[in-house]
C-alpha cells in the first residue's frame, strides 16, 4: 500500500475532499496562523492583492498551525493547492528532497529578490535552486524587566561580564536573573543557539546543524561551558522543566525572574500578563567573543508553490506580490513581526524597532536550532539541552550522545 | 461433496438447502471479518513490512512513496538506540509495578465484600476511577504533583516556605528547600505517572474480584471454617483457588493495560525530561509522527517489538482459551 | 462469603466498619473530589493560591458556562457523541452476527476466527497505526468524524465477538435446534430466538463500549489534526494549553469529559458491570 503508486486513491480521495473545484484562474492558498494579528494581516494582503488582480479568484483555507504541520504532509500530493505558508531551512527539506516543492529562482532574479531579499536567501536555497518566498521574520533576544533593572541600576549588559556581573545585585536581591519554561524543549534550544552564536559565530553553527562539525567539538564545549557559567553565576528559575514557555510568563510578570531569551512572539504574552512597556524592555544577546561578526536568531514564514499546483501563473504573481516593500511594509506591522526586504519599513513599536536595529545590522541570521538541523537532531539535541540544563555535570555524556545521534543522523 | 456437485446442476435449491449449514456461517461472518481484516489483521502485517523500510511518510508528486528498503537496519539501529532501551526498561517498570492492580484490587474487594445498608453504592463509587478517561486521570494528577500550584507545591510551601514581598512588592515564596518537581525528574517521573495510572487499575481489578467472590462456593467456606481455617490461610488455601478466573482475567488486563500505557505519558510527560518517561507506546508514536518525528519505518520496528511482547501474552491467553475450549467440547 | 459477614461480628466491630467504610471512600476519591472542588472555585481564589481551602464562592455555574464560550468545548463533546455512538451500534451489531456464527455453526474454521478476533483485539494501537492513518488520508478519512467511526468500530469488533460469542455459547443450543427442526431459516432463528435471548448481552456490550470510545485519546492523535473532528479528551488536552494556569477552568472541562461515561455507569450499572466480568470471568 505505500509502496505502490497511489495515484488511484489519491485521485479518489481529491475529488472526495474538494468541495469546491478549481478551475483556471481560481488560485488556492493555504495558509496557517489563526491567531487573529496574522490572520488578520493576511486577510489585509489577500484583499489588496485581489483588487490588484480582479481576473484571479482566490480561495483560501486558513487552518492552525500545529494542523498545518501535518495537513501539508498529505495536501502536497493529494490535493494540492497552489500556494502554501511554510518554513525555510531544514523544514522545507523534506519536501524539496521528495519534490513536492516548485524552484522559484528565476522569480528572485527577474524580480531583484537576489538583493531586497538577500538576507534570507541562504536558508531559502537547497541544492542550488531558491524553493519560495518569505514575507515575515522575528527577533530573538533578551527581554527584561526593565524596572527591576532600574531599582537595581543595572544597565543593558554588552558583553558576556556585564551579563555575568549584573546577576549577582539581582541574586542578592532575591531576584532569579532568568526565566524559561522547556517543557516543550525548544525554548532551551534558542539559549543553545545564542550562545554557540556569541561564542563561535554563525559559520559554527550552520556547520553543526549541518553535521560538519561534532558536538564534542571544542568549539561547542566551548559554548556549553559558557552556559554552565551562566546557569551557575545567573541562573534559571526552578522547576522550568514543568513549565511550557507561556507558564514561564508567571514568574517574569510577578517580578521573581528578570529576563528571558525569547522571540518576539512573547510580548503578547507580557501584555497579556499584565506588564506594560514601561516595565519590559529588549537588549540584544551580549558579545561573548570579542570582535565575533554578530548574527542573530530570526526564523522565517515563507510561501511555496507544490509542483503539483495547477495555477503556478497566478502563483508566481502571489509570490512576487507577498515580497514588496510596500506588503510587507503593511502585513508586519498588521500582525507585529518584521518585514524581510530590505526596502519595506517597520512597524511603529519599542520592541519592533529594536529587532530592526537587531537584524538589519546582524551579519548572519539563523532559523533556529530546530529549523536549521534535521528533526531527529533537533530532538535528540533539545533533549540533550534540557538534561544539561538539569544537572550541568551530564555535559559531556550529553555532548557523546549527541555525536552518535549526528553519526545516525545525517550518515 | 462429489455427490452434491453431481446433483448440484438439476436440483439447486436442494444444493442450497443441503449446505446451508455450511454457508450460513460465512454469511453471518463476512461483514465483521472483512471489516476487522481491513482495519486490524492487514494493517499489521503492512507495519511489519515497513519495519523494513526507511520512510518518512512522504508521497512525490506523482504519487510514488519516497520509502527505501533498508533490510533489517532499523532493527539494528534499535539495539543500539539508548532510548529505545530507556523505553524498554520502563515498560518493564509498568509491567511490573502495575503487578500491584491485582493484589490492591483484590485487597479492596475484600474488604468490601460485605451486605451491610448501601454497599451496592459504596463499591460503584469504589469502580468510579475505572469509568473516567486516563486523560482526565493524568490531568487530576498532573495537577497534583506540579511543584509550583499543585498539591505537593501547596504542602510543600506550608512546611518549608514563607511568604515574603518581593523586591517589586509582589508576594512570593522563599523556600528552604526547592520542591520536589517529580514529573521532571528522570528518577521519579515514571513511578509519578505509573502511581497514577494504578489508581483506575487497581479499580478494574477490585470489580473483577467483588464479581469473583459472588461465586465463591459458600459451602467450600463452611467447610474450610470446619477445618479451622480463617484469615489469610483461608484467604490462600480456599478462597484465592476458587478466585483463579478472576485473577487471570485481573493479571491479562492489567499486562495489556501497562504495554499500552500511552494517555497518561501523553498527558504528564511527553514522554520527558529528556525522554526518561518514554516507553515503547510513546516513543513509537513520537517517533513516527510527531513534529520531530516523521520516520515511519523505525517507528514500525519500535511497534514490531512491541507486538512481538504482546503477542507472548496473547499466545499465552489464546492457549489458556484453548484448553477452555477442549475441556467444554 | 468470604471474609466473614460483618453482621456476625459484635455491634462495634459492625458500625466501626460502617463508619469506615465512608471515610476510605472519601481518601479513595480525594483527586475527583479535589478537581471537583477546583472547578467550582473562582478565578480569584486560584491566583491568591487558594487550591484547598473552602472557596471563597461557589463560581459552578459561571465556569462551566465560561468553558463552553471560552473554547470549543461544546463542538468537542458533540463530536465524541457522533464517534462514539455509532462505533458502538456498528460495533455490537457486527458482533451479534459473527458471535452467532462462531458460537453456533460447528466447522473447523470457527476457533481460528474466533482466535482471530480475540487476539486482534488485544493488540498494540501502535503496530496499527501507520497503516490505518495512511490509509484514512488516502481514502479521505483523515481528520473526519467517520474515520474514527470506522476504525474504532473495526477494533472494538475483536472484543465484542469475543464478548457476545461466549455468550451465545451458554445459551440452550436446543432452542435452536428445535427451530431447525421446524424449518425455521437461518436468518429468522438468528433474529427472532436468538437475538431477543441476547438483549441483556448487547445492553452491557453496548455501555462497555460507549466507555472504551469515549475515552479514546490516542486515535484521536492518530486520525485528527484540526479542531473539527476532535472529541473531547483530546480537546480536554488542547484546552489545557489554552486555559494556562486556569485550572478552575482545566477542571470544569475534564469533568464535562468524565461525565457521560459516568452517567452512563450509573443508569447501567448492573449491566456495566455484567459486561466487563462476563466478557472475561466466566
Amino acid at each position: 500500500m505505500f509502496l505502490k503508486t497511489k495515484s488511484a486513491l489519491a485521485a479518489l480521495a481529491a475529488s472526495a475532499a474538494m468541495t469546491t473545484t478549481a478551475f483556471a484562474g481560481d488560485l488556492v492558498i493555504n495558509f496557517d496562523d489563526l491567531n487573529p494579528g496574522p490572520k488578520q494581516a493576511f486577510e489585509d494582503a489577500i484583499a489588496q492583492f485581489k483588487s490588484e488582480n480582479p481576473d484571479i479568484n482566490v480561495i483560501v483555507n486558513n487552518n492552525d498551525r500545529e494542523a498545518h504541520k501535518s495537513a501539508i504532509r498529505n495536501f502536497l500530493t493529494a490535493d494540492a493547492p497552489d500556494v502554501t505558508s511554510w518554513y525555510p531551512g531544514n523544514r522545507m527539506a523534506p519536501f524539496v528532497d521528495a519534490g513536492l516543492f516548485e524552484p522559484v529562482t528565476d522569480l528572485w532574479a527577474e524580480n531583484g529578490f537576489n538583493d531586497d531579499l538577500a538576507a534570507i536567501k541562504a536558508t531559502m536555497s537547497r541544492d542550488g535552486e531558491i524553493w519560495g518566498v518569505p514575507y515575515s521574520y522575528y527577533q530573538w533576544g533578551v527581554y527584561y524587566r526593565s524596572d527591576i533593572f532600574d531599582l537595581l541600576k543595572i544597565e543593558e549588559p554588552k558583553t558576556w561580564d556585564d551579563l555575568l556581573a549584573a546577576c549577582a545585585p539581582m541574586k542578592e536581591a532575591g531576584v532569579t536573573p532568568f526565566t524559561i519554561g522547556t517543557k516543550f524543549l525548544w525554548t532551551a534550544a534558542g539559549v543553545f543557539d545564542y550562545i554557540n552564536l556569541r561564542t563561535n559565530g554563525y559559520e559554527v553553527h550552520n556547520d553543526l546543524t549541518a553535521g560538519k562539525i561534532k558536538y564534542t567539538d571544542p568549539r561547542i564545549v566551548k559554548t556549553m561551558e559558557n552556559w554552565k557559567t551562566l546557569i551557575d553565576e545567573c541562573g534559571f528559575v526552578d522547576n522550568h522543566a514543568s513549565m511550557s514557555w507561556q507558564d514561564a510568563i508567571a514568574p517574569f510578570a510577578n517580578g521573581d525572574a528578570a529576563m528571558y531569551v525569547m522571540g518576539n512572539f512573547s510580548v503578547d504574552g507580557y501584555k497579556n500578563a499584565g506588564l506594560t512597556y514601561e516595565q519590559i524592555d529588549f537588549f540584544q544577546f551580549p558579545e561573548i567573543t570579542p570582535g565575533l561578526p554578530r548574527a542573530e536568531e530570526a526564523p522565517a514564514d515563507a510561501f511555496f508553490i507544490p509542483t503539483n499546483a495547477k495555477n503556478k501563473e497566478d502563483a508566481r504573481k502571489w509570490l512576487a506580490f507577498v515580497a514588496r516593500p510596500d506588503v510587507q511594509t503593511k502585513w508586519n506591522s498588521t500582525m507585529g513581526q518584521l518585514p524581510i526586504n530590505s526596502k519595506a519599513e517597520v512597524g511603529d513599536d519599542k520592541f519592533l524597532k529594536e529587532g530592526f536595529a537587531t537584524l538589519s545590522t546582524a551579519t548572519g541570521l539563523a532559523q533556529f536550532y530546530d529549523r536549521d538541523a534535521p528533526a531527529a537532531m533537533a530532538k535528540a539535541g533539545m533533549e540533550g539541552f534540557q538534561k544539561f540544563m538539569l544537572d550541568t555535570s551530564t555535559m559531556m555524556e550529553v555532548l557523546t550522545r549527541l555525536d552518535e545521534v549526528q553519526e545516525e543522523v545525517y550518515k | 461433496m462429489a455427490f452434491t456437485e453431481t446433483r448440484a446442476g438439476t436440483q439447486k435449491t436442494s444444493w442450497l438447502a443441503k449446505n446451508k449449514l455450511n454457508i450460513a456461517p460465512w454469511l453471518f461472518l463476512a461483514p465483521a471479518l472483512l471489516y476487522f481484516a481491513i482495519y486490524v489483521v492487514v494493517p499489521i502485517f503492512e507495519s511489519i513490512w515497513l519495519s523494513f523500510y526507511e520512510w518518512n511518510g512522504l508521497y512525490r508528486a506523482d504519487g510514488t512513496s519516497t520509502a527505501s528498503w533498508v533490510g533489517f537496519e532499523n532493527y539494528v539501529k534499535l539495539w543500539d538506540d539508548p532510548k529505545f532501551w530507556i523505553s524498554l526498561k520502563n515498560n518493564v517498570l509498568w509491567l511490573v509495578l502495575y503487578m500491584l492492580a491485582v493484589p490492591a484490587g483484590l485487597f479492596i474487594a475484600l474488604f468490601l465484600n460485605q451486605k451491610t445498608p448501601g454497599m451496592r453504592l459504596y463499591k460503584s463509587l469504589f469502580f468510579f476511577p475505572f469509568v473516567i478517561s486516563q486523560v482526565v486521570v493524568g490531568l487530576i494528577f498532573g495537577w497534583f504533583y506540579n511543584p509550583d500550584f499543585g498539591v505537593v507545591g501547596t504542602i510543600w510551601k506550608a512546611l518549608y516556605c514563607e511568604e515574603t514581598v518581593n523586591i517589586l512588592g509582589n508576594a512570593t515564596f522563599k523556600c528552604s528547600r526547592a520542591a520536589p518537581d517529580i514529573l521532571s525528574s528522570p528518577e521519579f517521573a515514571t513511578y509519578g505517572i505509573i502511581a497514577a495510572g494504578l489508581w483506575p487499575q487497581i479499580a478494574y481489578c477490585m470489580i473483577l474480584y467483588l464479581t469473583g467472590l459472588n461465586n465463591v462456593a459458600a459451602d467450600q467456606i463452611e467447610a474450610g471454617r470446619l477445618d479451622g481455617a480463617k484469615g489469610w490461610k483461608m484467604l490462600w488455601y480456599v478462597v484465592l483457588p476458587q478466585l483463579r478466573p478472576a485473577t487471570f482475567i485481573a493479571v491479562v488486563v492489567t499486562v495489556i493495560g501497562a504495554l499500552r500505557s500511552f494517555d497518561m505519558i501523553a498527558i504528564m510527560t511527553q514522554g520527558g525530561p529528556f525522554g526518561s518517561t518514554n516507553v515503547l507506546a510513546y516513543y513509537m508514536f513520537e517517533t513516527a509522527i510527531s513534529e520531530y518525528g516523521e520516520r515511519y519505518g523505525y517507528g514500525s520496528a519500535i511497534a514490531t517489538v512491541l507486538f512481538l511482547i504482546m503477542l507472548v501474552y496473547i499466545s499465552y491467553f489464546l492457549w489458556r482459551m484453548y484448553q477452555d475450549e477442549k475441556g467444554a467440547h | 462469603m468470604f471474609p466473614k459477614p460483618i453482621e456476625n461480628s459484635s455491634a462495634t466491630v459492625r458500625t466501626g466498619y460502617q463508619a469506615f467504610v465512608p471515610v476510605a471512600l472519601f481518601i479513595w476519591l480525594l483527586p475527583m473530589v479535589a478537581i471537583f472542588m477546583t472547578s467550582v472555585r473562582s478565578a480569584e481564589d486560584i491566583n491568591s493560591g487558594n487550591v484547598f481551602g473552602w472557596p471563597s464562592e461557589f463560581a459552578l455555574v459561571e465556569n462551566y458556562i465560561a468553558v463552553f464560550e471560552r473554547s470549543q468545548a461544546a463542538m468537542y463533546l458533540m463530536n465524541s457523541f457522533m464517534i462514539t455512538i455509532p462505533s458502538v451500534v456498528i460495533s455490537v451489531a457486527l458482533a451479534c452476527l459473527a458471535g452467532y456464527a462462531l458460537a453456533i455453526y460447528r466447522f473447523k474454521w470457527a476457533l481460528p476466527l474466533f482466535f482471530l478476533f480475540v487476539a486482534g483485539n488485544f493488540v498494540p494501537y501502535q503496530i496499527l497505526m501507520v497503516p490505518v492513518r495512511d490509509m484514512s488520508v488516502q481514502v479521505g478519512l483523515y481528520d473526519t468524524i467517520q474515520g474514527q467511526v470506522f476504525f474504532h468500530a473495526a477494533f472494538q469488533t475483536g472484543f465484542c465477538t469475543l464478548f457476545m460469542r461466549n455468550f451465545i455459547k451458554a445459551l440452550p443450543f436446543d432452542l435452536i435446534e428445535s427451530a431447525r427442526i421446524e424449518g425455521v431459516s437461518e436468518p429468522k432463528i438468528f433474529w427472532y430466538v436468538v437475538i431477543p435471548l441476547m438483549r441483556p448481552a448487547i445492553a452491557a456490550l453496548a455501555v462497555l463500549i460507549f466507555t472504551f470510545v469515549w475515552n479514546d485519546f490516542f486515535w484521536a492523535n492518530v486520525l485528527t489534526q484540526g479542531e473539527s473532528a476532535k472529541p473531547i479528551t483530546a480537546g480536554v488536552r488542547a484546552l489545557n494549553g489554552q486555559f494556562v494556569n486556569n485550572w478552575h477552568l482545566v477542571s470544569a472541562a475534564s469533568l464535562l469529559a468524565a461525565l457521560p461515561p459516568v452517567v452512563m455507569f450509573f443508569l447501567m450499572q448492573r449491566h456495566f458491570i455484567a459486561g466487563l466480568t462476563l466478557g472475561a470471568v466466566k
